[in-house]
């Protein structure tokens, strides 16, 4: 598979400056998003003029007729918003753009995300997931924002597993590590160590402040069109080979709800079936894949995402990271090689998107040698959430 | 004085949840039963999502659960928490009640103390807007 003239394929990335959270909130959301877009469409070697489709994620404030007024397309002709919570709607917002262009719904489609986490719309604050549904069920006892939703989860993950403190801070050095190489990483030039990680303060136990991602303002997007179009364009065409969203049985009400998801994955995560499905539809397994970007919101997340996805077995993240399987470069499978949420910036993982066709396309700052499958994950712990495998 | 300060949000009845929060102003904790195939679900839905019926019984659940899974909050994510980190989050797991989960705070324990496993039992306590919601506390021995 992956070979017809239909086949969708990113063509053009593009992203602005990332910064620490409100630093760009004069400029706002709406101006980066089409900072973002501009510069993915001149990656690709296109006019914005052929741009006909807009797809994006987790209610983007940057509705599609404001992006059809600002940028002036001439033939919006398909649109689509994945609902939901945070970032676990990424890759299906590719897989949107994929089936629009693979059907002929359109033939430049952009997926694109925006971010400006000013005051009163900061993640890791109160009031900054309103839409969540069992609120009631949550607000009341005092658990607000994402890392008091997750911080159980990783708790019970350390009473079944046994996980180490400096298990969750691999991932966060092997994280920071990448960004060190990575001009565009908001931590570059502030590498980090176990002793720092340790030392810094608690968030909600067992999370310290380093295993919860940065909340950033800046905005990424991609263009996707079919491989018949590809080929006459400016860059080397990284084919989505699938992407999809995936709702695990009973996790409706998972971490981000009233915590009563299936109570035998309440530490494990809720990946698993939609790696299947992934692998089975693109004829591989984990061990074919080159390198990984894991949607790090938490560096216990990651844990999970790296044995939900089958590269490890179930509670053996821990020893895994600590046997440098995911450092760059000479890891089995490198993570997150711009420095992911952690590092680089929280783009809701669309910033992993473009890392992925960075690193096939042989242009990353810790570029994995001939990589031709990348994994990328959207979202862990909210349903539905995402993933996709890019291939050269 | 209540667990967590009168700033929180107290629950604002839906719905979904409007029978639930009733029951609580009752000093009763019941959860959806499926009146056809009988199985326990939290929170509320309208429809059993094993049977799909339509029918519902709200059961009293035990006074006492185990605590599942906890955290102890650090970070004041909201200015009127400044004044109580760190505090206790815990999910309490009710296994007679086909394992249904509430998310609560355990109102005498220090911190160090909580485990994963440790009972538990209903202590109602009155939330900001003056609606009782169901929080825990150590069960004594015997």
């Amino acid at each position: 598979m992956g070979n017809h003239a239909q086949q969708a394929c990113i063509v053009g990335i593009g992203e602005t400056a990332y910064t620490r959270w409100g630093q760009m909130s004069e400029r706002g959301e709406w101006s980066l998003a089409c900072e973002a877009v501009l510069k993915a469409v001149d990656d690709a070697g296109l006019t914005i003029d052929l741009v006909e489709g807009l797809a994006s994620f987790s209610n983007d404030s940057s509705l599609p007729w404001l992006m059809q007024q600002a940028l002036g397309l001439p033939n919006l002709g398909f649109t689509s918003m994945v609902w939901g919570g945070g970032g676990s709607g990424t890759c299906g917002a590719l897989a949107h753009a994929a089936m629009a262009v693979e059907t002929g719904q359109a033939q430049y489609v952009t997926v694109f995300r925006s971010l400006c986490q000013g005051p009163g719309h900061r993640y890791g604050q109160a009031g900054g997931y309103n839409e969540l549904p069992h609120l009631n069920f949550m607000v009341p006892f005092g658990m607000f924002s994402p890392p008091l939703m997750i911080a159980p989860l990783v708790q019970r993950y350390i009473y079944e597993f046994g996980a180490k403190p400096e298990h969750f801070g691999e991932v966060a050095l092997a994280c920071r590590d990448n960004a060190q190489r990575n001009p565009r990483a908001v931590m570059y030039g502030r590498p980090l160590t176990m002793e720092d990680y340790l030392n810094a303060r608690m968030i909600a136990e067992p999370l310290r402040l380093l295993d919860c991602c940065q909340e950033n303002d800046g905005s990424s997007a991609v263009i996707v069109t079919t491989l018949e179009r590809a080929r006459d364009l400016k860059q080397k065409p990284i084919r989505i080979l699938a992407a999809a969203q995936g709702g695990a049985a009973g996790w409706g009400d998972g971490a981000l709800g009233s915590h009563n998801m299936p109570i035998h994955e309440y530490g494990a995560g809720n990946g698993a079936t939609l790696a299947r499905r992934l692998y089975e539809r693109v004829g591989i397994t984990a061990a074919d894949i080159d390198t990984v970007q894991i949607y790090d919101h938490f560096t216990g997340c990651v844990l999970m995402t790296l044995e939900n996805f089958g590269f490890c077995g179930r509670g053996e993240g821990g020893p895994f990271v600590a046997d440098g399987n995911i450092r760059w470069p000479y890891g089995q499978f490198p993570i997150n090689t711009s420095g992911g949420h952690l590092s680089e910036a929280y783009i809701h993982g669309l910033n992993l998107v473009v890392e992925g066709v960075r690193q096939l396309r042989g242009e990353s700052t810790s570029q994995v040698k001939d990589a031709e499958l990348c994994l990328v994950t959207a979202g862990m712990s909210a349903s539905p959430m995402s993933a996709a495998i890019l291939g050269v | 004085m209540a667990y967590l300060p009168n700033e929180v949000s107290g629950p604002v009845p839906n719905d979904a949840d409007r029978m639930f929060w009733h029951y609580c102003q009752q000093h009763e904790l019941r959860f959806q039963q499926c009146g056809s195939c009988r199985r326990f679900r939290h929170p509320p839905t309208p429809v059993c999502p094993y049977c799909r019926s339509f029918e519902i019984v709200w059961v009293r659940a035990p006074d006492t659960g185990a605590v599942f899974s906890f955290t102890i909050v650090h970070h004041p994510a909201h200015p009127a928490m400044k004044a109580v980190v760190p505090y206790n989050i815990v999910v309490v797991d009710f296994p007679a009640c086909d394992h249904v989960r509430l998310v609560s705070n355990l109102i005498d324990v220090p911190p160090q103390e909580i485990r994963i496993g440790m009972e538990v039992m209903l202590a109602w306590e009155t939330a900001g807007n003056g609606l009782l919601v169901p929080r825990f506390k150590r069960k004594q021995p015997g």
